[in-house]
C-alpha cells in the first residue's frame, strides 16, 4: 500500500512539473510571438492528448473495422457479419429496445415525480431518495437488483424480494435473468432506475424556473392543471426536456456495466457496447469488435449533430 | 371547461406567495392526494433495493445464502464477519477488497486532477487568447464529447502496450480518463470561464499582466466553484468506471480498482453471495458520502453540465 501511495504522489508531482514548466516557459517566452507560445501552452496538452487519444484511435478504429483477425483489408465483411449473424441481431435489436424504453420511461417518471414532490414537505429529502442511485456505479447498481432478481427453485425460501412477492401473491418463481426476452426488460429497469433521479433534478429545476406569469394567465383563462401542464408546464421546459432525452439516450446506447456485471450478455440480452467489448477484448476479434464500435458511433452520431447545432445557437444569441 | 374547486384555489393561493411575487413555483398537482401516494410509492420503490442490499450486508453468511433480508424483521441477527471477511481476509480466493479500495483511490485522485487542470488551461485560452480558428476548434472539441469511448479503446491499448509500454499500470489509466475527460471539461469550463466579465480581465491586462499570471491569479480563484462540482462529478465518474479499468488496469490486484474485482465476485455469484452485499457497500460507501455531504455541488455541476450542453 505505502508503494502505490507513493506512485500516485509521484505522479502528481510529475504532472504538476510538467505543467508548471510548460506554464513557466510561456511566461517567460522571449517578446516577440509571446502570444503564440502563451497559447500553445494554454491549448496544446488538451489537443495533444484529444489527438493523439481520441481522434487517431477513432480514426484507425473506423479502419480496423474493415479489416479480419490478421489485420488484412476485407472490405464490410465484418458489417455483413454483424447483420447475418442471429446473436448479433440480437444485440443490435435489443440496443434499439433500451434506446426506446430508458430515456422514455426514465423522462416520464422523472418529470411526473418532480411535479408530485414540487414544493411539498421534505421535497429535498424525496429527491435524495430517488437521485441517490445516481452517485453509485452501474456495477454497484447491478448487484444491488442481481439480489432483487435472485431466483430459488419453488419449495425453497426466496432471497430475492421481487421472487418472494410472487410466492406470496401464489405465483411460481420466475428466473427474471436468464427467460428471455423478458430478462432484457428486468436489466431495463436498473438503467431506469438510475436515469430517473437524473431526469427528476434536472426537470424540477426548470420547472421551478418557469415564470408564474405564465401560470396564473393560464389559470385565469380557466385551464384546468392537466392543461396548464400540457399547454404552459411542457412548452416552457422543452429545451431541458430534450437535453434529459438526449443525454439519457446517450448513455443507454453507450450501456455496458449493467449487462456485464448482471448477465454477462448471455441469454440474449447483450447490446452493443457489450458484444464490442466481447469481441474485441475476449475474442480477439480486432476486426469485429472495431466494426460495433464504429455501429454505436453511427447511432450516436445524429444526437451528436443536434447537439452541437443547440450549441452553435446558443452561442449565436450570446 | 371546469375551473378547480374554489377552496384548492384559495388554499393554493396562499401556498404559492413568495415575497417578491416575481418567480412563483408553478404548481401543477393534478390531485393532490393521488400525487403523494404516487409519489411516495415512487419513493419506496426506489429506494428498496438499497436498502435491501444494505440490511443483507449485516446479515450472518448463512442466512444472506438461505433467507431474504426482510426476515431481520422477525428474526433480527447482525454481523460485522461479512466486512472483515470482504476487507482483511487473506488468500488467494479472498476478495481482497481493502486492496482495490487503494487502488481505486490511487486511480480517482490523478484522473480527477489531470484532466480538470488541462481543461482549465484549455478552457481559457479558448475563451480569452484571441485566434484564427478558434471557434472551430472549440466545436470540434465539444463533437468529440460524443464520440463513444469504444471508438478508442483498442488503438489507445494499443499505443500503451505497444509504443510506451506502460499497459497495466496506474499511469495508462490516468491517461485514459484524463483523454475521455477531455471534451466534457473543457466544454464545461469554457461556459464558465467565459461568463467571467470582460472588464476583470482587461483591467488586469492593463496592468501588465500576462496570459499566466492572469489564469492563476484571477482564472483559478474565480473557477472553483466550477472546478468544485466538475471535480465531484469526474471523481464519481472514475470511481464508478468498470469499462476503462477493465481494458487499461490489467486486471491485477496491483492496479484494477474496486468495481472490477466486484464484477469478478459477482461474475461467480453462486460462490459469493454472502460476500457481495458487504462488498457493494464498500465500493458505494465513498459515491455515497461524496453524494450526500456535497449535493449542493453535485446538483449544480449537473445542472451547469446539461442545461447548457
Amino acid at each position: 500500500m505505502p508503494e502505490k501511495a507513493l506512485i500516485m504522489v509521484v505522479g502528481l508531482v510529475a504532472f504538476v512539473a510538467v505543467v508548471g514548466l510548460i506554464l513557466f516557459l510561456a511566461d517567460r517566452a522571449p517578446k516577440r510571438g509571446r502570444d503564440v507560445f502563451q497559447l500553445l501552452a494554454f491549448i496544446a496538452p488538451a489537443l495533444v492528448l484529444l489527438a493523439v487519444g481520441l481522434i487517431y484511435p477513432a480514426i484507425r478504429t473506423t479502419f480496423t473495422a474493415f479489416t479480419d483477425r490478421q489485420g488484412e483489408f476485407i472490405g464490410i465483411d465484418n458489417f455483413v457479419w454483424m447483420f447475418t449473424q442471429p446473436t448479433i441481431i440480437t444485440t443490435l435489436v435489443n440496443t434499439l429496445i433500451w434506446v426506446a424504453l430508458v430515456p422514455l420511461i426514465s423522462t416520464g417518471v422523472g418529470l411526473a415525480y418532480a411535479i408530485f414532490i414540487d414544493k411539498s414537505a421534505g421535497e429535498k429529502f424525496l429527491k435524495a431518495l430517488v437521485f441517490m442511485p445516481m452517485a453509485i456505479s452501474f456495477v454497484g447498481a447491478g448487484i444491488i437488483w442481481r439480489f432483487v432478481y435472485e431466483y430459488r427453485a419453488e419449495g425453497f425460501e426466496q432471497i430475492g424480494i421481487l421472487n418472494q412477492l410472487l410466492v406470496w401473491c401464489g405465483a411460481e418463481p420466475q428466473q427474471f435473468l436468464i427467460n428471455s426476452p423478458f430478462n432484457t426488460l428486468f436489466l431495463i429497469v436498473v438503467m431506469v432506475w438510475i436515469q430517473t433521479g437524473f431526469a427528476m433534478v434536472l426537470l424540477s429545476a426548470a420547472i421551478k424556473g418557469v415564470p408564474i406569469e405564465i401560470v396564473e394567465a393560464a389559470k385565469l383563462d380557466g385551464a384546468n392543471p392537466w392543461q396548464q401542464f400540457v399547454n404552459v408546464t411542457v412548452p416552457a421546459i422543452r429545451g431541458t426536456l430534450i437535453v434529459v432525452v438526449t443525454t439519457i439516450t446517450i448513455a443507454t446506447l453507450k450501456v455496458f456495466d449493467i449487462v456485464r456485471t448482471m448477465t454477462g450478455g448471455q441469454f440474449d440480452t447483450s447490446v452493443i457496447a457489450n458484444e464490442m467489448y466481447t469481441q474485441a477484448f475476449n475474442r480477439g476479434e480486432f476486426g469485429q469488435g472495431s466494426a460495433l464500435a464504429v455501429v454505436l458511433f453511427i447511432m450516436v452520431m445524429p444526437i451528436v449533430i443536434y447537439n452541437v447545432r443547440s450549441m452553435r445557437k446558443q452561442r449565436e444569441i450570446r | 371547461m371546469s375551473v378547480t374547486k374554489p377552496g384548492v384555489r384559495a388554499k393554493r393561493r396562499t401556498r404559492d406567495e413568495v415575497p417578491d411575487g416575481q418567480f412563483l413555483r408553478v404548481k401543477q398537482r393534478l390531485t393532490s392526494r393521488g400525487a403523494t401516494i404516487a409519489a411516495i410509492v415512487i419513493a419506496t420503490l426506489w429506494t428498496i433495493p438499497t436498502f435491501g442490499l444494505f440490511v443483507s450486508s449485516f446479515r450472518p453468511a448463512d442466512e444472506i445464502r438461505t433467507t431474504g433480508w426482510w426476515n431481520v424483521f422477525v428474526r433480527p441477527s447482525f454481523s460485522l464477519e461479512n466486512y472483515a471477511d470482504v476487507l482483511f481476509a487473506s488468500g488467494a480466493s479472498s476478495a481482497n477488497l481493502g486492496s482495490y479500495f487503494v487502488n481505486s483511490l490511487v486511480i480517482a485522485i490523478p484522473a480527477t486532477l489531470f484532466p480538470i487542470a488541462i481543461a482549465t488551461m484549455a478552457a481559457y485560452g479558448f475563451a480569452w487568447i484571441k485566434f484564427r480558428g478558434s471557434g472551430a476548434l472549440f466545436v470540434l472539441i465539444f463533437a468529440l464529447q460524443i464520440v463513444p469511448l469504444q471508438m478508442a479503446l483498442i488503438p489507445l491499448l494499443q499505443i500503451f502496450s505497444g509504443t510506451l509500454g506502460i499497459s497495466g499500470t496506474f499511469p495508462a489509466v490516468w491517461i485514459a480518463h484524463t483523454i475521455f475527460a477531455l471534451p466534457l471539461c473543457i466544454f464545461l469550463l469554457h461556459n464558465f470561464i467565459a461568463e467571467i466579465p470582460r472588464e476583470v480581465i482587461e483591467a488586469a491586462r492593463v496592468d501588465g499582466a500576462n496570459h499566466t499570471q492572469i489564469f492563476f491569479q484571477l482564472i483559478l480563484p474565480l473557477s472553483m466553484p466550477a472546478l468544485a462540482s466538475i471535480g465531484i462529478f469526474q471523481f464519481l465518474w472514475v470511481w464508478n468506471d468498470l469499462l476503462v479499468a477493465l481494458v487499461f488496469s490489467g486486471g491485477t490486484v496491483e492496479v484494477a480498482p474496486l468495481t472490477q474485482r466486484l464484477a469478478e465476485l459477482v461474475g461467480n455469484f453462486g460462490r459469493n453471495a454472502e460476500r457481495l452485499p458487504a462488498a457493494a457497500f464498500i465500493s458505494l460507501i465513498v459515491p455515497l458520502i461524496v453524494f450526500f455531504s456535497l449535493q449542493r455541488f453535485f446538483v449544480r455541476g449537473l445542472l451547469a453540465g446539461s442545461t447548457k450542453g
